[in-house]
Order: structure tokens, then C-alpha cells, then sequence
């Protein structure tokens, strides 16, 4: 029996499945009797839908049915809703367009789904699709979210094309520090929108049964209780126990498979319209067309210095782009998740933050890896560096002169978290260390030599993970309860059956959950499996975004594991004839104090579950306990990143030569998994850094709509990271952990932006730092 | 993608006479730009003829002063031939430089050639080396085979059976890649021979061309500093979110100084 435990890397019991090609992802599921579904897209941005001719496409071969918004209304499906009410300045309620399952009298971006069509086979229902004529009557799209304001109004009950105008934090008090500061900084940027493209599309098969009236959906969900949920509350298609959600195995989501869309919802509808099964899987264009994007805010801020360099007040204006329709945590994204974590790992006193959100002809644009954190992130790790570069101050020394300090743990920022613990010092000095920064001045004069440009960039991010204390969420709009369930089965043998409302694809659940449980009963992790995924065997779920699984779910899974030890104790003290709170139970046994007496976990499930010598009048058989944890408070991993880059003059051409991430996550249970998720998280910032772009033409075409234009990050465009680790355990979780999904997205783009600049000798460049955008910075730096 | 006829013949004449019964026939080679046009539904052709069976299509051999590369022959054959490596070996590099494995294992030179995208980068080695498209009814000269994007001098039903290189005395190529793409952005080979520089420049305009200023300077000076002066039309540059018409004209004498640094 090999016995693995908290800190140890565990290869991934989970990756044999996937390696050999034995994983079960919603397209491998195949039912009998199965149809499959097209859908008909909007082919413009913005229009008017005058007329939608079925016939054709009715009469095609193999066509089943082709159903549209007309079709939706007559059965009163609801909208689609957003999860998240934000309040504008003046305490109204933000404005929620109807976001329509297909649309019917108008379409608002390219690619809306606007018809489904169901065929016995693939082939016949994409040809029927094609056969549905609509007569469009085209409007001028608004693109630019800049222009929005001033645009004409896409919905009408969203006058100057505005959700919201949101702030958090004591605006004069903010105006008059920086007023009166020694030293101003302003900067303006663009947060550039990005498309998720995970590696697996969006896929669903939807199975009513008309015999029991029951829904079964096997989608790509992040959540798939929140599908349940909001299919019967909000969608009303079925009573939530008549629903079951199954996400199998999922190939990636990065948020965008958090979301409940128009496409999973026309399906099942349609399947218990037409009583036979229905399968759709994404084709890579659509998924680029309709997956919510990322990103895309364009800022002001200022911030103001005393002349020690000390932070006196940050002021930071936001317009955000939400797209079309607010899809279901839009509103959070550019609010709560980004205006709380302006503070970043400083002492600013002062801090105001008002954001403008605004709808475009554009696919809707929700949570993406770090959401709204990373856009935080790089607007104050560029002010303070640009601060930095204007004072004359080493950027080191300016972000040391205002850190928050041990001693100043529980921290409260005026922008309404309260911060655990931290030590930013030891991650900085860490990742100084580790990248060299004393060598730095002797490389860089080697590069110069060379005829290249080199430069070093630092970002000290902060991120609030963990989602949600429940009542804090309530308090701010949330729609629902950000807690997390987990259920221990201990099985009569002593394996153990693990049930998780969080959902794992990608980040290696299977391991780690069952790292986490095996050790609290000191057993062997192959002992141990991680169920999740299906709102037919677990109690209910929150799922997974936010970094949250471990820290919520994962202590959910601790009280529970608590739960099994304490029953275990009652059991053991009656096989023992002793008294519970004599029993000790370490290392897979228990024992009684002061005696040589003990018996090991699997012998106390089996009595258990054959409870012939057993407390049967104190005690129920078995060995299951359950718990739901609601967090106490967010959990805040904390790091360092530090980007050392060298640039080609002649080209442009970007070269990271050193990338060195030290995070704080606190409690590590498997350093693999976590040193793997920070070298996508890293990969993905770099990639926002460097090359990803959501491009829209002026009338709303998606011009990045394939990889021949839209430019992931591949292997040969990232260095090997230096990757380490400090911590300080969260206090108010049991496991200690913060959360790691989220931290390489969040802290690398500034970094690799304050090093490009840095090696130009400027201010600014705008992301995608693409090699034209440096060559022409380096020409209009030489006055070329 | 649409329904289609599949036919495999085993013979050049076979297949041509297949296209020509056909009501819109396209020919098959490796399918890596045909296939993915289908599936998006941009073509539509109704009989695909595939050239994988024909005897003596693909193969890579030395003669009378040329390589000569049979049409059906893969990307990777070229890349790792000895043949090419004695005779061009830029045209090792070159292929070496397409897509990624899977494309280089199945993309043909041929279908390349044929395909004439202007960010492909076999179009460039044909020009600079006045290479010579041998199909089933005649010889085509490098010259006049490219008539634009995407459009050559071959007739519907005309096949390429292979690409004739003259031998040169030095050749290389340097390519700029589209981050996304990874095609040319811009694409520069180089041919010296004699008193002769040959620059034929691919990805930067709307077709490959060649490069008559650099050329010049060259064959007088055979050195960076010729190119120094060196500045291209930029009103005959392609401008696209990519890059500028600008950044192109820049790169193409960057890519040219490049090239020039790899002859020895
Ligand atoms: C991911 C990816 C990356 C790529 N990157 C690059 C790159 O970096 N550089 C580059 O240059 N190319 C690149 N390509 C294109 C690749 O080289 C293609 O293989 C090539 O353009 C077409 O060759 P094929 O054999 O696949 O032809 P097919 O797709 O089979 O055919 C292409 C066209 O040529 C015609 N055709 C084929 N053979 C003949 C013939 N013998 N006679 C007459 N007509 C013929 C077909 O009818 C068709 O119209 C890439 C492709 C992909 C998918």
C-alpha cells in the first residue's frame, strides 16, 4: 500500500483515461435513437428579423424539425438570465435586455443563434440549416465600445447602450488625495478581448423521456447544478428534480463553459419537444462566434504619490464591454471581482473606482480565466511601474515602500475585502533572487552589445479566490449561495467513494481531492475515488471558476472526512469498550489512550456496515457523512512575477528569455498539479501579452474568427518557467489552501508589458504587443 | 461538406478523363487547403479525383542540371531528402518550414504549387529559382505560372505531374512567419548564380514577385550594405490586422539581409 500524502506529486490518476484515449467527453456519448441538431446563425451584427421561411428546410430529407424564438415564445420559455444584479450609482437596478434562447424579431451579434434545426443525421441538418431563408433588414452595428454611450440604443430598454454605471469607494475623499499629491500618475489602457478556446468545443446531448418526463443533458458544463438550476428556475423548461445535468469528462473552459447559452437550451427544449434524444457539438467557428469572450475594458486612471513615494489614492474610470446580452456572471466580472482588487498588495489609502458597462454588437463577454482580477492586475501593476519610471525610483523599491506588511494582517482595503494573511516580501525577494535581478544590469549591457534591446518588468499580483462567502455575495448582488458540498463514502472494504460539487476539467480533481481525503485517513490514494459532475449523485454544487474548488470544496470534503473520523471514534470506542473522546486516530488507526488496544480504519467501516457488535441504539449503521461549506471570508494567494525579455530592433520580435512566478497559495497538496496550473495560467497571460486579439470589422464581423487569425500561444513562443513557492496557509479555511487556477493568467501580462517598455525606454505599449507594435514603439522611441 | 464523387485512379490519363466527365471536378492531393475549404463549405466540388494511386507522381531525383520533385510528393520527403540536401538544400529548409508535422505528412508540393496562396512558400523557390512546372500537356515556366492570388496559368483539368529546379550554385531561404498562421508573412529566397542574384519575395504582396531592386544591387555589391538603401513599394504591399503594409516593406529587406548572412 503506498500511502501518498498532503505536499506530495502524485502523478494524476485521472491522466491513464486520457493518455490512452479511454476519456468520455459529451461527444463520445451516443444514444440510441439519437438526432442531431444544426443551428441557423445570425450572419451580420445587428438587424432586424422581418421574416424566417422554415418550409424548405422542413421538407428537406431526414429533417425531424426546425424550430426558432417563434416556437420559444408559444411555450413561455424565460430568458436567459444573468446571476449577478450590480446597482448603478444612483441605486438603480442594472439593465438586463432579454437575452433570448433563439432570437426572433432582431439579431444583436454575428453568430446568434436564431433557428435549430434537428435532422436524423448531422449532414441533413446542417444542409436543412442552410435552406431557412430570413429576411434581415440591417441597423448600423456598434462596435467600439468607446462609441457606445453615444450609439445608438441596441435595446430598448438599455438607453445610451448602458447596463450600468457601477463605483466602489469614497470618490472626493480619492479626488482630493490625489489633488493634493506630491506626484500624479495617469495612464490610459486597453484590456484586449480575448476568445477562450478551450481545446474541447461546446457539446450536448439533451434526452427527454417522455415516459418519466425526465431531462437528461450531457453538456460541457464548469457547473452543472447551476444549469439545473437555471433551466428550471429561470428557463422553466422542466421542475429542477425532473433535470439531471451530467458533465462528463470536459476538455477545458477556462469560464466559458460556466454559462448557460442559448445553444444547451434550444437543444433540450427541442428534445422534449420532439421526445427523442439530440446531440450537438460545437464546430470550432462557432465556438470562436459564440463562447463568451474575455477581457475587454478600456481604462483611466490616475494615481497619486507623497513625496516619499508613498501611494496617497488611486482613481481608475472603466468602460466594459459586455457584448450583446449580459450572460450569467457578466455583471460580476468588471465589478466585483475587479473594483475590490484595486488595492493589489499595497497600502493605498484612497481608492475610487466607477465602471461603465456597455452593450455592443458583440458575443457576450463573461469570466475568463482570472476575470476581472487580471484586468485589476494590469492597470495597477503598469500605474505603479509607470510611477516608477517617473519618479526615478527603482520600481522594486517604490512597490517595497508601499506593501502591506505582516504586521498588518487582517488588512481591510477601502474597496471592501478584508485580507487574511500574506507576506509579499517573501514571494518579491524569492523571485529577485531567483530571476537574478542584480545580474540584470550586466545582461542587459551583453544584449546592448549584441545590437538588442533588453528589459526586466515586474508584476506583485493580488487575487481574491475562494468564491464566495455566501451572505457577502448576497449582500452584493449574487443570485445564489457560493458554497460547496462534499459527501465521504467510506465503502464496507475501506475504500473510499469521494462526491464533490466542484468540477474538474483540467485542473486534476480526481488527485487532489483524493490526496486530501486518503491523508486524513491514512490511506492510500488509490483508495480513494473523486466522483463529480452529475446532478444525479451528488447533493447539489457550486462547481468550478473563481480558484475555488480546492479552497471551498476542498474543505467541504475536510468536514466531511472530520465528520467519518468522529463517528469513527463512537465505533471504535464501542469495539474497544473505552469512551470516544479517549480515541485517537492517526495514521489509519484508532486507538484507545492508554491501552494497547486498536483498530484500523477499514476494520471500523466494515463493523459499520455489519453492525453485529455495534451501538445500534446510539448509532446509525454506515459510514457516509456529508458537508456544505460556505467560506468565512475570500482567500487571497498573492506572488511576484518577473519578466525579463530580449527584443530584435530589425524585427519586433519579443523573446522572453526568463520568466519567474513565486506564488503564495498557501496550503500545496500536490506541487505538480499546482506548478502545472501555473504554467498554463502563465502561457495564457503571456499570450494576452503577446499575441491574442478578438478582432471585430466596423460592422461587426468577427475578423478572428479561425487560429490562421486568431494567434494562441504555442510552446515555442514561451521560455521554460522558474516557478516557485512560498506560503502563509489561509487562516480561515481548514485545508489552508487559497487557490492557484487563476494566479498565472492574473500576474504575467504586466509583467511582460513593464519588460517590454522597460527595454524600449517608454511608457506604454498596448497588448497584443505584437512585433510590429514594438518595432514601431522602437522607431517612434528613435525618432525614426 | 458536401456530398461528393470519390475516384482513385491509377493513371495521369485516367485522371484527367475523369475530370472532364465530371460536373465540377477538383483534383486530390495531400487535401490540407482543399479538405478544410470543404468542410467550411466554401467549395463544393462534385467529384474529388485523388492522385494517391498514381504510379510516379511523387519522387525526388537529379537530372540533366535539375531537381525534379514529382507533384504528389510531401513536404516531408523534401525536408529530409539527401537528394535535395545535395542539390538545393534550401528547399530542405523551405519545407521543412510548412505548417507543422501533420501538415508537412500529408501536404503535397503540388497541391502547393497549384493552390498559389500568396502566403505559401514554394511559389517563392519556383520564381527565384526559374523553376519549370512540368503537367500532363506541357511545360509551364515559373514566370508565367503565377496570374495572382490563388490563379495560375493551368487549364481546369490540367495536372501537375512535377516542379523542375535548375541547379544553382548557392540558394536559401528566410522566412518571416504569421504568429497565427504560421504561413509567410513574408518569405525571401535568394539565388546566386554567376554574376546573377535572384530575389523572389512571397507573403508580402498579392502574389509572390520578384524583387528587381534588390537584385540589382546585389549582383553589384554582394553584401548587406547593398540592401541598405533598399525600399520596397509599400502601395504594393498587402495591409491586413496582421501587419502593415509598412512593417512588410520593412520586413522583406530584413528577411533579404537575413538570407544574404546565410551564404558563406
Ligand atoms: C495548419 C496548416 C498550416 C500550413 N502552413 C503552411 C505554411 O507554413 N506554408 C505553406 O506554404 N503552406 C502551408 N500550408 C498549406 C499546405 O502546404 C498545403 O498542403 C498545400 O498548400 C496544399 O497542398 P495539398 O497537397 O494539401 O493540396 P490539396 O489541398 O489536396 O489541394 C490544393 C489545391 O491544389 C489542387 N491540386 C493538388 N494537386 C494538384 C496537381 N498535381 N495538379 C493540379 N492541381 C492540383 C487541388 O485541386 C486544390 O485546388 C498549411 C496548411 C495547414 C492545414
Amino acid at each position: 500500500m503506498v500511502q501518498q500524502s498532503i505536499g506530495e506529486s502524485v502523478l494524476r490518476k485521472e491522466d491513464q483515461r486520457f493518455i490512452t484515449g479511454r476519456g468520455r467527453y459529451t461527444d463520445d456519448i451516443n444514444l440510441r435513437g439519437q438526432a442531431y441538431a444544426a443551428f441557423v446563425r445570425a450572419p451580420m451584427a445587428h438587424a432586424h428579423i422581418r421574416k424566417i421561411d422554415v418550409s424548405a428546410a422542413m421538407a428537406a430529407a431526414e429533417v425531424i424539425s426546425v424550430l426558432t424564438g417563434e416556437q420559444v415564445a408559444e411555450d413561455g420559455l424565460g430568458a436567459l438570465p444573468c446571476g449577478w444584479m450590480v446597482h448603478s450609482k444612483d441605486g438603480s437596478e442594472m439593465k438586463q435586455p432579454a437575452h433570448p434562447v433563439l432570437a426572433a424579431t432582431r439579431v444583436n451579434y454575428a453568430g446568434e443563434p436564431i433557428a435549430i434545426v434537428v435532422a436524423n443525421t448531422l449532414k441533413a441538418a446542417r444542409n436543412a440549416a442552410e435552406l431557412v431563408e430570413i429576411e434581415y433588414e440591417e441597423i448600423d452595428a456598434v462596435i467600439d465600445p468607446r462609441l457606445a454611450r453615444t450609439s445608438p440604443a441596441i435595446h430598448e430598454d438599455a438607453p445610451a447602450n448602458t447596463s450600468y454605471n457601477w463605483e466602489l469607494g469614497d470618490k472626493s475623499a480619492t479626488l482630493a488625495a490625489i489633488e493634493s499629491a506630491a506626484h500624479v500618475t495617469r495612464i490610459s489602457l486597453v484590456n484586449n478581448r480575448l476568445i477562450p478556446n478551450a481545446i474541447e468545443p461546446r457539446a450536448a446531448v439533451a434526452d427527454f423521456n417522455p415516459g418519466t418526463d425526465e431531462l437528461t443533458l450531457y453538456t460541457t458544463s464548469q457547473n452543472p447544478h447551476l444549469v439545473r438550476l437555471i433551466f428550471s428556475a429561470f428557463v422553466q423548461l422542466a421542475p429542477e428534480h425532473k433535470i439531471r445535468i451530467i458533465a462528463p469528462d470536459v476538455g477545458g473552459g477556462f469560464g466559458s463553459k460556466i454559462f448557460v447559452y442559448s445553444e444547451e437550451t434550444a437543444l433540450s427544449w427541442a428534445s422534449m419537444k420532439l421526445g427523442i434524444p439530440i446531440k450537438w457539438t460545437a464546430e470550432r467557428s462557432e465556438s470562436f462566434l459564440a463562447d463568451a469572450h474575455g477581457r475587454d475594458h478600456v481604462t483611466e486612471a490616475a494615481l497619486g504619490l507623497d513625496a516619499e513615494g508613498k501611494f496617497v489614492g488611486l482613481h481608475v474610470s472603466t468602460i466594459a464591454n459586455v457584448g450583446a446580452y449580459l450572460s450569467t456572471f457578466a455583471s460580476s466580472v468588471p465589478t466585483y471581482l475587479y473594483g475590490t482588487l484595486l488595492a493589489g498588495q499595497y497600502k493605498t489609502p484612497n481608492i475610487y473606482v466607477e465602471v461603465d458597462a456597455v452593450f455592443t454588437n458583440s458575443a457576450p463577454v463573461d469570466a475568463y480565466r482570472g476575470a476581472g482580477r487580471p484586468e485589476a492586475t494590469f492597470l495597477l501593476e503598469r500605474i505603479v511601474e509607470t510611477a516608477a519610471r517617473e519618479l526615478n525610483i527603482d520600481p522594486v523599491e517604490l512597490r517595497r515602500r508601499n506593501f502591506i506588511q505582516p504586521a498588518d494582517f487582517p488588512y481591510q482595503t477601502p474597496v471592501a475585502l478584508e485580507y487574511d494573511i500574506g507576506d509579499y516580501e517573501a514571494s518579491l525577494s524569492r523571485a529577485l533572487e531567483i530571476a537574478d535581478y542584480a545580474g540584470f544590469p550586466a545582461r542587459k549591457q551583453a544584449s546592448i552589445a549584441l545590437g538588442r534591446k533588453r528589459g526586466i518588468g515586474f508584476s506583485c499580483y493580488i487575487e481574491a479566490c475562494g468564491l464566495a462567502p455566501s451572505q457577502v455575495a448576497g449582500s452584493l448582488g449574487a443570485g445564489v449561495g457560493l458554497w460547496e458540498s462534499g459527501e465521504v463514502r467510506v465503502n464496507p472494504t475501506g475504500n473510499v467513494t469521494v462526491l464533490t460539487g466542484s468540477h474538474s476539467h483540467g485542473q486534476g480533481h480526481e488527485t487532489t481531492f483524493a490526496q486530501l481525503v486518503a491523508s486524513k485517513f491514512g490511506i492510500s490514494v488509490d483508495d480513494v475515488d473523486v466522483v463529480h459532475g452529475d446532478t444525479g449523485k451528488m447533493d447539489f454544487g457550486m462547481g468550478t471558476y473563481g480558484s475555488r474548488s480546492l479552497a471551498v470544496g476542498g474543505s467541504a470534503l475536510s468536514s466531511a472526512s472530520d465528520k467519518v473520523i468522529a463517528k469513527g471514534k463512537k465505533i471504535a470506542a464501542h469495539l474497544m469498550k473505552g469512551d470516544a473522546d479517549e480515541i485517537d486516530f492517526d495514521d489509519g488507526e484508532f486507538r484507545l489512550r492508554e491501552s494497547n488496544q486498536s483498530k484500523t480504519f477499514q476494520e471500523i467501516a466494515f463493523a459499520a456496515y455489519v453492525p453485529h457488535d455495534y451501538p445500534l441504539e446510539e448509532l446509525e449503521p454506515g459510514l457516509t457523512e456529508k458537508a456544505f461549506y460556505d467560506p468565512k471570508n475570500f482567500t487571497y494567494p498573492a506572488g511576484t512575477h518577473i519578466c525579463e525579455v530580449e527584443i530584435d530592433p530589425e524585427t519586433g520580435i519579443v523573446d522572453i528569455v526568463k520568466f519567474t512566478a513565486v506564488d503564495d497559495f498557501g496550503t500545496i497538496i500536490n506541487p505538480m498539479i499546482v506548478e502545472g496550473q501555473v504554467h498554463g495560467g502563465i502561457a495564457q497571460g503571456i499570450g494576452q501579452a503577446l499575441l491574442e486579439q478578438c478582432r471585430y470589422d466596423e460592422a461587426g464581423q468577427l475578423q478572428t474568427g479561425s487560429y490562421m487569425d486568431y494567434c494562441m500561444p504555442r510552446a515555442d513562443d514561451l521560455p521554460s518557467f522558474d516557478v516557485d513557492v512560498t506560503s502563509t496557509p489561509c487562516t480561515h479555511n481548514p485545508v489552508g489552501a487559497k487557490g492557484c487556477g487563476e494566479a498565472g493568467a492574473i500576474g504575467s501580462p504586466p509583467a511582460v508589458i513593464n519588460a517590454i517598455t522597460d527595454a524600449i525606454g517608454i511608457m506604454d505599449i498596448e497588448m497584443p504587443a505584437t512585433s510590429e507594435r514594438v518595432w514601431q514603439a522602437i522607431r517612434q522611441a528613435e525618432g525614426r | 461538406m458536401y456530398d461528393f464523387n470519390y475516384h482513385r485512379p491509377h493513371s495521369v490519363a485516367d485522371a484527367v478523363k475523369l475530370f472532364r466527365q465530371s460536373d465540377d471536378a477538383m483534383y486530390l492531393a495531400g487535401g490540407h487547403t482543399l479538405i478544410p475549404s470543404m468542410k467550411v463549405r466554401l467549395r463544393a466540388p462534385t467529384d474529388l479525383i485523388d492522385l494517391a494511386a498514381i504510379p510516379g507522381l511523387d519522387g525526388i531525383s537529379e537530372e540533366s542540371g535539375n531537381l525534379v520533385i514529382g507533384a504528389f510528393t510531401r513536404h516531408d520527403a523534401v525536408a529530409t531528402s539527401e537528394v535535395v540536401r545535395r542539390a538545393i538544400p534550401a528547399l530542405n529548409i523551405l519545407a521543412g518550414g510548412i505548417g507543422d508535422a501533420q501538415v508537412r505528412n500529408r501536404g503535397t508540393i503540388g497541391g502547393s504549387v497549384a493552390n498559389n496562396d500568396p502566403a505559401a512558400d514554394y511559389p517563392a523557390a519556383l520564381l527565384a529559382l526559374n523553376a519549370t512546372v512540368r503537367t500532363d500537356r506541357r511545360e509551364i515556366s515559373a514566370a508565367e505560372f503565377s496570374t495572382g492570388m490563388f490563379e495560375t496559368a493551368l487549364e481546369e483539368d490540367e495536372m501537375i505531374q512535377s516542379i523542375a529546379f535548375p541547379l544553382v550554385e548557392a540558394a536559401t531561404y528566410v522566412k518571416f512567419p504569421n504568429p497565427a498562421s504560421r504561413y509567410a508573412m513574408v518569405g525571401v529566397f535568394m539565388v546566386r548564380q554567376g554574376g546573377e542574384v535572384r530575389v523572389a519575395i512571397t507573403g508580402a504582396a498579392s502574389g509572390v514577385f520578384r524583387c528587381t531592386d534588390m537584385e540589382t544591387a546585389l549582383a553589384a555589391d554582394f553584401s548587406a550594405s547593398a540592401l541598405e538603401n533598399i525600399k520596397l513599394d509599400v502601395h504594393a504591399m498587402n495591409d491586413d490586422m496582421h501587419a502593415s503594409a509598412e512593417y512588410r516593406a520593412h520586413l522583406c529587406v530584413v528577411m533579404a539581409k537575413q538570407a544574404l548572412s546565410k551564404f558563406s
